[in-house]
């Protein structure tokens, strides 16, 4: 199967028989996830899962996928018709540190437009690419609930509010 | 950004500025869990009628009276039971849930478990927007100090009532605060609304009777169990009892989360000198009162009028309450600029399940792209406000609603932005270069 070229959505070599495997501190998560559902409903666990496994490889991979497969005992066109549906599963590679930049209407008065600016010039990339490094992604995405607090950016997990130019530069600084 | 209560003492944000108001002991140090324990002595139908008289309404956005939703949870099923707090908190505009879990987590935890004790449930989850990691951390180390001091688990308080908590986190869709979208998410599939009814509090999560509740609802309870539901209700109106949160953001100088009574009267002064005014002395041009997806409202609406904030007051003032999350943006800003932006939200958090909403907001979109690139046609208005009527009330759920009164709102009340478009003008842009990539 090796000559299957990477389709166009995931940039991804699908089909492949990899299974990735996981270390026991990662397979205990796991079950503690699995575990807040009835036993015949352990699919409930496959969203918080995703976020497992992307935490752990960097990004949704066929291999990750087939192992949620294998183990929630699903399909593995099931597990990637769910993945694809939420704008958190990235199901392509992404930087070490994602800068996702919160672009609706509050933060967009609030001064949105010259932080994204601000940073893509810095990085001297778009909104939406990966640096050549492979260090920083950036993506506008919707409101992520920080209004009162705005303009604003997640870098991770992680809040940045209240944003200035002088702010971000600082931010960027310490994460290189 | 301002986290305090106006017109009325404090009891949402009661604790949140208190050091330490996240850990168990605080909260017991304040009140915590008295109510539990008085809501364990009560009978489950005595609880469920506290609610209804405190004219308790969700505080998600359609606010649905509390205590009838209960009730609609069939006695005799002999299926396990479950509730499920929404705190997928993603409606511009709206950012309260998020203080009140992060400060005050054990409030949400003992409002779960009073509703799940009147409603005989013995599992309650919680689904947090994936967004909101460090909320889950809060809530799960919350869970296993209640745990710990037996509140949470077997046995609760030495009773013979168990209930379980737990934390479940969404990834990114909006959609997903629409309740039923959310037990499909819950379940592990895509979050597609389901057909309504069998309604949830009959065929809901795992087609067993669930509650849906938003964090704000739930916080409510071991208030009204604390001071009865007629003394809660008597805090704001005869028809939404008690009292809300209102998220503000925009051009105000004091923007924040604030308590109000429900009905407090004075719409032009809270903006105006409740929340500071308008940042450097500008003009008030509209607010977005209940998060994005209600009418806009002109200042003249506001300014001079004395709008009532409650469900009633804002449907004669021409909006509605929504999640209360007010917008305020002042005279710099173009509404046709500040629409295309909403219709662009809604386009990309449309779940693509029915049709009306899936073309209907791509549609949108791409109309508002060519208006703003210069390219404006005087039936352009007609166009919009039909696409509109044909996401309006014919779409699977409320968000095509939603998307199609962002837009019709603006249009209608902010001709004077959209003219010089309509007439292929390209007016002063808020969109940044930046965007054009």
């Amino acid at each position: 199967m090796a000559s299957v070229a990477p389709t166009e959505y995931t940039n991804q070599v699908l089909y492949t028989e990899e299974v990735a495997s996981f270390t026991p501190e990662v397979l205990a998560e796991i079950d503690w996830h699995i575990a807040k559902y009835p036993p015949e409903r352990k699919r409930s666990a496959l969203i918080p899962l995703f976020l497992v496994v992307q935490r752990e490889r960097g990004y949704l991979d066929n291999p990750g996928v087939n192992f949620l497969a294998k183990l929630l005992d699903l399909e593995v066109t099931d597990v990637w018709e769910v993945a694809t549906f939420y704008s958190m599963i990235n199901v392509r590679p992404v930087g070490k540190y994602h800068i996702q930049i919160c672009k609706t209407l509050s933060c967009r008065i609030m001064g949105e437009p010259e932080i994204t600016e601000h940073i893509c010039n810095r990085l001297g990339i778009h909104a939406g690419e990966t640096t050549s490094d492979g260090q920083f992604t950036v993506s506008l995405v919707e409101c992520l609930g920080s209004c009162g607090t705005a303009p604003m950016l997640q870098v991770g997990f992680d809040y940045h509010e209240d944003l200035t130019v002088e702010k971000v530069d600082k931010l960027l600084d310490s994460l290189k | 950004m301002e986290i305090k209560a106006i017109g009325c003492e404090p009891l949402q944000l009661k604790r949140v500025h208190l050091e330490n108001s996240h850990t168990l002991k605080v909260y017991q140090d304040n009140g915590g869990y008295k109510s539990l324990e008085k809501a364990m002595a009560m009978s489950r139908d005595v609880i469920i009628d506290e609610v209804k008289k405190s004219a308790l309404r969700g505080r998600g956005g359609a606010g649905f009276p509390t205590g009838m939703k209960w009730s609609f949870v069939p006695k005799d099923s002999p299926k396990q039971k479950y509730i499920v707090c929404n705190a997928d908190e993603s409606e511009p505009g709206t950012f309260k849930d998020r203080y009140l879990m992060e400060r005050d987590p054990h409030a949400l935890i003992e409002g779960m478990l009073i509703a799940a004790f009147a409603l005989d449930s013995q599992t309650c989850y919680i689904y947090t927007r994936g967004e909101y990691q460090y909320l889950i951390d809060i809530m799960d180390e919350a869970i296993e100090e209640a745990r710990a001091a037996n509140i949470v688990g077997k046995n609760i308080l030495g009773s013979d009532f168990s209930c379980e908590v737990y934390t479940h986190t969404g990834a990114g869709a909006y959609i997903c605060g629409e309740e039923t979208a959310l037990l499909s998410s819950l379940e592990g599939y895509r979050g597609h609304p389901r057909m309504k009814p069998p309604f949830p509090a009959v065929e809901g999560l795992y087609a067993s009777p669930t509650v849906v509740n938003n964090v704000e609802t739930l916080t409510a309870v071991p208030q009204i169990i604390e001071m009865g539901g007629e003394a809660w209700q008597k805090l704001g109106t005869e028809k939404s009892g008690g009292t809300k949160l209102w998220s503000v953001s925009g051009h105000v100088k004091k923007p924040g989360v604030y308590e109000l009574p429900m009905g407090y009267a004075h719409m032009e002064k809270f903006i105006m000198e409740d929340c500071g005014g308008i940042r450097g002395n500008n003009k008030l041009k509209g607010v977005i009162p209940g998060g994005s997806s209600v009418y806009i409202m002109r200042s003249e609406d506001v300014i001079g009028k004395d709008v009532r904030m409650d469900y009633e007051g804002l449907v004669v003032a021409g909006s509605l309450v929504g999640s209360g999350g007010f917008i305020v943006v002042d005279e710099t800003v173009n509404i046709v600029e500040s629409t295309k932006n909403l219709s662009e939200f809604y386009k990309h958090e449309s779940c693509g399940w029915c049709t009306p909403c899936r073309e209907g907001t791509d549609w949108l979109v791409k109309i508002f792209n060519r208006i703003a690139d210069g390219g404006g046609r005087p039936e352009d208005a007609q166009l919009i406000l039909d696409i509109c009527d044909n996401i309006e009330g014919k779409s699977f759920c409320a968000l095509g609603d939603a998307a199609a009164w962002a837009i019709q709102g603006a249009i209608k009340r902010f001709p004077e932005d959209f003219m010089p478009y309509l007439q292929g003008r390209k007016t002063a842009s808020i969109e940044p270069e930046a965007q054009k990539f």
